[in-house]
């Protein structure tokens, strides 16, 4: 088992799932509470990576932070090398790609919450921000966990944006599921039966999770 | 502590008429306002306006010297602050905190002694002793609502807004807490509107009564004035009860209580007790008209009067009749013509005790 894979691909999904928390939440309140006519536009963005083939949003993310383009100069300029081919850039490349399985569960959590909670809130003096933390957060702890183990998991299995964005350098963005490839490659069938077994054991469990998290009834600890 | 309130504001929602209210109405400290229509006539949309929670798209809303909302000059002041309690028909009570959270939960400037302090003031003036820990879905519709009360009322605002504070609640609860809640309002001091559809609760809850009709408001005045003498058919027909009486009980047998008005002795259903004010309310199509000198029937009451005034309204006749209080009884344009009846004449008015109604008033 390539144990550096490993700890690159976990190393990316932790931070994917950590920073897409940060900038998910405040994307899905404004998804989940706008009264904007045309915010469907900016839903459809948000669910683009969900259909799009990684190769083709892998693509333009290369060429979007590529040497090229405004932003990827503005970073070569600010930290002195580009971000294709480097841990930074595929970790931007992650945070794009999950960005939806974020989102969407954070939206349709907040969605749930009865707005008359929220507007009473209002009436008592509590700010939006701390309404926010004291209420919609508590009451949303499901769809919070489900979007974070949801981007982490999905960040776990992301092979074409990796391959595109990433390139394949040993310790820095090869990731699992590259190396599983790069072993079939090579004919080495056990050592990418063993790397394949710990992602499906690692998913299964991280699936789990979420499952059982958003069970109506909990049938192996009664509800507190 | 003098108070003004003046709304004049238009709000529409798509597929349905717009709400065009203007009402101007002095509260002192502790006058109940109450917004009384049928569904859809707008009073919800009026009392989320002035809670900040509608924004209409046009007009001003003002509450003693501060002006909330003027769509004209861009003033738009937010529900935060505007220092009100507002308590919504379902009371809206945070499920996950539990009675003290909810009514602390719009104390966060004070320190965490004073908040405790005043937690524990409500608690005990909202009989909620007992109750600190338990989580909303814990409790009766009676204590849910008395905590919604307790979490509006704690952060000490400056008017009370409340959306039906009683429809949520079985009937015989309701009853109950009816009398109570205007006795909570007076002893608080607070000026409050109170949004409600039922007549009787409008007229024990209420010092001013706003009566509201497709969006519009269409008269404003002290309960019984609006009840007894209604400006218009349209709020003749919103208030439906014709006669509104100040009296008070002199007997009580059994659920079945005499009422003294104005020296005319009634019969009614109520277990009011004795020497308690009530309004004896009674709608002009329970009464009927006898001629005088005819037989027993089994209606309880009968009041002997005189026809002060004919209005007749198309088929049928509107017959106010003096007998020690102003009364109104319908009839049809037939009956009237059988019992030959003229301003002048002489005349029964009889009435079962069920249709005399008490509403309890202190």
């Amino acid at each position: 088992m390539n144990w550096i894979a490993i700890g690159v691909t976990l190393k990316l999904a932790i931070l994917t799932a950590v920073i897409l928390l940060v900038i998910g939440v405040p994307i899905a309140y404004w998804v989940s509470f706008s009264r904007w006519r045309w915010k469907f536009l900016i839903e459809s963005v948000v669910a683009l990576p969900l259909v799009l083939p990684p190769t083709v949003l892998g693509f333009y993310i290369l060429v979007a932070i590529g040497p090229h383009s405004p932003l990827g100069q503005l970073y070569a300029d600010l930290v002195g090398s580009p971000l294709p081919f480097t841990f930074q850039g595929l970790l931007f490349a992650s945070i794009l790609y999950s960005l939806p399985f974020a989102v969407q569960p954070f939206a349709t959590s907040f969605d749930q919450v009865d707005r008359k909670l929220i507007e009473a809130s209002w009436t008592l003096g509590v700010s939006k921000l701390k309404t926010f933390f004291r209420l919609i957060a508590p009451l949303s702890t499901a769809g919070l966990v489900t979007g974070v183990v949801l981007s982490f998991a999905h960040t776990l299995g992301e092979f074409g944006v990796v391959l595109m964005v990433g390139g394949n350098i040993e310790g820095e963005t090869r990731t699992v599921s590259i190396d599983i490839y790069d072993e079939v490659q090579a004919l080495n069938y056990a050592g990418a039966a063993k790397t394949a077994l710990f992602l499906l054991a690692i998913s299964y469990v991280v699936l789990l999770v979420v499952y059982a998290l958003n069970r109506k009834v909990w049938s192996i600890w009664p509800p507190k | 502590m003098a108070a003004e309130v003046a709304i004049d504001i238009t709000k529409t929602f798509p597929g349905r008429a717009p709400i065009s209210a203007a009402l101007t109405c002095r509260i002192e400290q502790a006058t109940s306002l109450v917004l009384f229509g049928p569904s859809g006539s707008g009073k919800t949309t009026i009392l989320r306006s002035i809670a900040g929670l509608e924004w209409p798209e046009r007009g001003t809303i003002r509450f003693m010297s501060r002006t909330w909302l003027d769509i004209g000059s861009r003033i738009r002041v937010s529900p935060q602050q505007r220092r009100i309690g507002y308590m919504p028909q379902d009371y809206a009570l945070f499920p996950t905190h539990s009675v003290a959270g909810n009514i602390g939960y719009g104390l966060g400037d004070l320190s965490s002694v004073d908040r405790t302090k005043r937690v524990d003031e409500m608690v005990d003036l909202f009989q909620l002793r007992g109750l600190e820990a338990a989580k909303p879905a814990e409790l009766s519709g009676g204590q849910q609502q008395r905590v919604a009360l307790a979490r509006a009322v704690a952060p000490r605002p400056q008017l009370l807004l409340l959306d039906e504070p009683l429809s949520a609640l079985d009937a015989p609860t309701r009853l109950q807490l009816r009398g109570e809640l205007r006795g909570l309002l007076k002893q608080l001091a607070l000026p409050s509107m109170i949004v409600t559809h039922d007549w009787a609760e409008a007229l024990t809850i209420g010092d001013v009564i706003a009566v509201m009709g497709d969006g519009r408001v269409l008269q404003v005045g002290p309960p019984q004035e609006v009840f007894s003498r209604p400006k218009n058919a349209d709020v003749a027909q919103i208030v439906g009860v014709e006669t509104v009486v100040q009296g008070h009980v002199i007997a009580q047998a059994d659920g079945l209580a005499t009422v003294s008005v104005n020296g005319t002795t009634l019969k009614g259903l109520g277990s009011d007790a004795i020497g308690s004010p009530v309004f004896v309310c009674i709608r002009a199509e329970d009464v009927v008209l006898e001629q005088t000198g005819s037989g027993m029937t089994s209606a309880r009451n009968h009041l002997v009067g005189k026809v002060s005034e004919i209005v007749p309204h198309g088929v049928i006749v509107h017959v106010k009749i003096e007998c020690g209080f102003p009364l109104v009884a319908m009839v049809t344009r037939g009956a009237l013509e059988d019992l030959s009846l003229d301003v002048g004449s002489p005349v029964i008015a009889a009435m079962k005790a069920g249709a005399v109604h008490l509403v309890p008033r202190s």
